[in-house]
């Protein structure tokens, strides 16, 4: 280093960086891809110098000295350039010349990620490794049956009820009056969560779809996935697959219009709505979709101008109260579809979702309650946000299950949860876990983008540039240049591969147990933990 | 696994006959309990049909305890059959004092009070006695209701009916359900015991509700008066025959409906299906999950077996329309041994789409099929 290098609070040195690149000099053939692919241009070319001393053989003749250069890669210090991580850039190497390496001890860079005033924002989840829902075991494994479960050759019924199930004695005295009756779907218990096609790639979106349309059609599996907010393609509305499609519309009703102006020509009806108030990592705030992925098409489907930042309001100003909010939007988004469409809200978990439910039980027309844990994914957040705020979804879904047991309408209410379940690539056992305490199906997200599309995305804070339209892997980024290449045919393969095994999965979980006509929910007998104050609260058994 | 065994019949019998076909149905049974529903009384109770009987297990001090309650609510005892063994109890049974049944002719307040009203009432004064003896275990009731009595015991069935003196001559009745077996998956209790009963409708259940928790769970929330104990994975079983006949007004045919619907295949083409698949959703939380073989007999005499699809030995039912008695079995040896004399090739296994019922006048075995047109009533 230069003696005249200036040296300021935030010069950082490699050491700094969480990411380090090992790079390997001899190795490396120089052809310049990792340069080229690196999402966040943490790597350039670098020329370096070097002297080379010479000293001959004999006393007499004296050492020469020789300087040359040579090419190599530098990393940058910058914060602003720091590497995430992602190791694209191993990726592409020939030779495995170069790779990211974590250092654990390298904190400086989260002192200094808020140049200019602007604190951090982030794709991807809490960065926080742990897990409750992982911890929970399957205790009761039934031995008294006769015989056992055979989750290879038994027939299963792995369905769920989507909307509002009428009480026994209101659906008789509906039936021999001829009363109206509220829509409900039945449906695989597995959702892919709202993840709007702002946030994901074009790309990610066809793929993604068309896995749920051969899942549907092909494997008979009512797999449904929810758009996220900010509106739906025009020719997805138009089209019959919108029926295997949750409409999600925010509070804020970004991309309203486009789905209002379809609603003459819908062949389907979706299968439901989803209405946002609140998401797990970003509890409080609306979607916050930065103007790097706005491009045309986001920006006519949402009705905005293109390349501007669109931070949608947590919930639509004119609503005075989340009695008044969720009433009438539930009102209004039946009326659109003549009452029969599934309308829902969604909420981050917190202490309020108790409230919240209680006036969804008193709702005639509300089809179901979902909530998002701490643990939820989002394609842009503040980071502090995501790390810190919300509630985890384990002890909140159980809270509200619990509310509706005293209520008596554990069944009329469905529940679903989402927020970190397969974080660590146990999709079925979470699942299952959640299902046990009470919910009627669950909604996946990132771990769609991991098994489905290679998102690089960790628990160690890699990656997660979904934000800023760089996805390496062409997820969640709107430039053509970048989900090139990412093929949709592949992604659409992945998502009927995670799905058919996740159901083999939770077949092996159920079966033991006994369960096979009926979803396990609240099954919560079957549960046990080995930590005592995590059993007390869910009201499972301490097992250790 | 629990060995089921129940009889109906024209005439009164003796609950010795349902208690010998356990017997020889013991291989496969450790012997561990019994548990006797008897309704249709015979004998002395022929006369007393209007009264509610108390049948339970009484220390002395609970005795006295019970009778003033029982006089604090205006009820005057009528007829007593009680029965204080004095010889030592068979071995892990304990000695608990006096098997009681004594019926109570009604206050004069309680004339003129809706039919639904009485019922109540009479629960939840079980329910209260119950819950006196509780603590201290001085008093053990298991129904209270006219014309039935309930005794249920810790130890091997035959010993245990010796013991009792179950062949006494008070001890007649034309509806006999015998469960043979204490608890299974939890506690031993007797109160956990089978068949379980309330407002006239009783049932035991042999094999595993695997889906225990949520129904106790979902039956607890829907406010009746007597949805609670649920000592045994297999007390929901009543509960649910209950809350689908008298709650929702359903036939008893249509019992299967709510706890082994029909999948979607198998609805395809039944001619209620809009009907069926509303109460399949509604009822999900009541939806069974098995393996479990269900024998019950409803207030009017009338007797059911169902079985849900993993339940892979059926049950048996069987008898001579002649002599006007069935048996329902869980195993084919105790048919067998309780009535020798039937044309065996009439015996009814039920499937899993099957309910078998008998009714009251002991004449058919009717095999409702949840494939059938539901019978008329909504
Ligand atoms: S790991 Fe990713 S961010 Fe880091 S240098 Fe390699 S390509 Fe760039
Ligand atoms: S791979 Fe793409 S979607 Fe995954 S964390 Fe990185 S930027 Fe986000």
């Amino acid at each position: 280093m230069l003696p005249e290098r200036p040296i300021t609070p935030s010069t950082l040195s490699r050491k700094d960086l969480p990411w380090q690149i090992k790079w390997d000099i001899n190795t490396c053939t120089k052809c310049g891809r990792c340069t080229s692919v690196c999402p966040v241009n943490a790597i350039e070319l670098g020329v370096f110098r070097k002297r080379d001393v010479k000293p001959p053989m004999g006393l007499n003749a004296k050492p020469t000295t020789e300087f040359f250069t040579y090419y190599g890669i530098r990393q940058r210090t910058d914060p602003a350039y720091a590497c995430i991580g992602c190791a694209m850039c191993n990726m592409v190497c020939p030779n495995n010349a170069i790779e990211p390496n974590r250092q654990y001890d390298s904190t400086t860079l989260q002192f200094q990620n808020n140049r200019g005033g602007q604190p951090r924002t982030r794709g991807g989840r809490r960065n926080n490794s742990e897990s409750l829902l992982d911890q929970i075991k399957f205790i009761r494994i039934s031995m008294l049956t006769d015989p056992a479960l055979d989750a290879g050759r038994h027939e299963f019924d792995v369905r769920t009820l989507l909307g509002r199930v009428l009480s026994p004695e209101a659906e008789i005295k509906c039936f021999r009056e001829n009363g109206w009756k509220p829509p409900v779907r039945e449906i695989y218990p597995l959702v892919i969560g709202g993840m709007s096609f702002g946030a994901l790639s074009p790309n990610m979106w066809e793929g993604l779809q068309m896995g749920v349309a051969y899942l549907n059609e092909e494997m008979n599996m009512p797999v449904r996935m929810c758009t996220g907010e900010g509106g739906c393609p025009p020719r997805l509305l138009r089209s019959r697959f919108l029926k295997y499609v949750i409409l999600q519309i925010a509070s804020g009703y970004f991309g309203w219009d486009e789905i209002i102006h379809a609603i003459p020509e819908m062949k389907e009806d979706p299968c439901a709505i989803e209405i946002k108030y609140g998401q797990g990592a970003k509890p409080g705030d609306g979607g916050l979709l930065m103007w790097y992925k706005v491009n045309k098409l986001i920006a006519a489907i949402r009705g905005v101008p293109k390349g501007v930042s669109l931070p949608s309001p947590p919930t639509h100003q004119t609503k005075y109260s989340i009695e008044e909010a969720v009433a009438k939007m539930i009102q209004s988004m039946s009326m659109a579809w003549g009452f029969r469409v599934p309308v829902y809200p969604k909420i981050s978990a917190s202490s309020t979702s108790l409230a919240v439910l209680n006036n969804l039980v008193r709702n005639p027309y509300a089809a179901g309650l979902a909530i998002d844990g701490e643990d939820g994914g989002t394609g842009a957040a503040y980071n502090v946000s995501m790390n810190h705020m919300g509630h985890p979804i384990a002890s909140n879904l159980r809270d509200c299950y619990k509310a509706l047991c005293v209520a008596g309408a554990q069944n009329e209410i469905p529940l679903i949860a989402g927020g970190g379940i397969g974080k660590h690539g146990n999709l079925a056992a979470n699942a299952a876990a959640l299902i046990m305490l009470g919910a009627s199906m669950v909604q996946i997200g990132k771990y769609v983008m991991q098994a489905a599309a290679g998102c690089l995305g960790s628990e160690k804070d890699r990656c997660n540039v979904c934000n800023i339209g760089v996805c390496p892997k062409g997820i969640t980024s709107q430039d053509p240049r970048v989900y090139r290449r990412l093929d949709p045919e592949k992604v659409a393969e992945r998502v009927v591969d995670f799905y058919l095994s996740f159901d083999t999965e939770l077949r092996k979980v159920f079966a033991p147990l006994g369960r096979s006509t009926s979803l396990p929910v609240g099954m919560s007998d079957a549960l046990g933990i080995s930590d005592k104050d995590a059993a007390d609260r869910l009201d499972i058994k301490y097992v250790i | 696994m629990c060995r089921l065994f129940a009889l109906t019949s024209r005439d009164p019998v003796s609950p010795m006959r349902a208690i010998d076909a356990l017997n020889v149905m013991k291989e496969g049974h450790d012997g561990s309990g019994v548990g006797l529903f008897l309704s249709g009384l015979g004998g002395p109770w022929e006369e007393l049909k209007e009264y509610p009987i108390l049948s339970g297990i009484f220390t002395d001090e609970g005795l006295s305890r019970m009778s003033d309650y029982m006089t604090k609510n205006g009820f005057q005892p009528k007829y007593s059959a009680t029965f204080t063994p004095d010889v030592e109890p068979p071995g892990g049974t304990p000695r608990r004092g006096t098997y009681a049944s004594i019926a109570f002719k009604i206050p004069d307040g309680w004339k003129g009070m809706a039919e639904d009203q009485v019922s109540r009432n009479l629960v939840q004064m079980r329910l209260n006695l119950r819950a006196m003896g509780e603590e201290s275990g001085d008093i053990m009731v298991f129904s209270f209701w006219p014309d039935t009595i309930m005794i249920k015991e810790v130890g091997d069935p035959l010993a245990i009916a010796d013991y009792l003196k179950l062949d006494r001559e008070e001890l007649q009745a034309r509806h006999i359900l015998a469960q043979g077996r204490q608890n299974t998956n939890y506690a031993i209790n007797l109160y956990a015991c089978h068949p379980f009963f309330i407002e006239g409708i009783s049932t035991m259940t042999n094999g595993e509700n695997t889906a225990f928790v949520p129904i106790r769970e979902y039956l607890m929330s829907r406010g009746v008066t007597g949805y609670q104990g649920y000592q045994s994975d297999s007390e929901v079983f009543t509960h649910i025959a209950h809350y689908a006949t008298k709650r929702l007004g359903l036939d008893i045919s249509a019992y299967k409906h709510v706890i082994t619907p029909m999948n979607d295949d198998e609805m395809r083409d039944h001619p209620d299906r809009e009907f069926l698949s509303d109460l399949k959703r509604a009822c999900r939380k009541l939806i069974i999950d098995g393996p479990n073989c269900v024998i019950g007999c409803l207030p009017d005499g009338s007797m059911f077996m169902a079985q849900d699809r993993k339940k892979f030995r059926p049950g048996v039912v069987g008898g001579n329309p002649e002599l006007g008695i069935y048996g329902f079995s869980s195993e084919i040896c105790g048919l067998n041994a309780a009535i020798p004399d039937r044309d065996r090739t009439k015996d009814f296994q039920p499937m899993h789409l099957d309910t078998a019922i008998v009714g009251p006048d002991c004449r058919e075995v009717l095999q409702c099929s949840q494939k059938d047109p539901l019978r008329p009533q909504l």
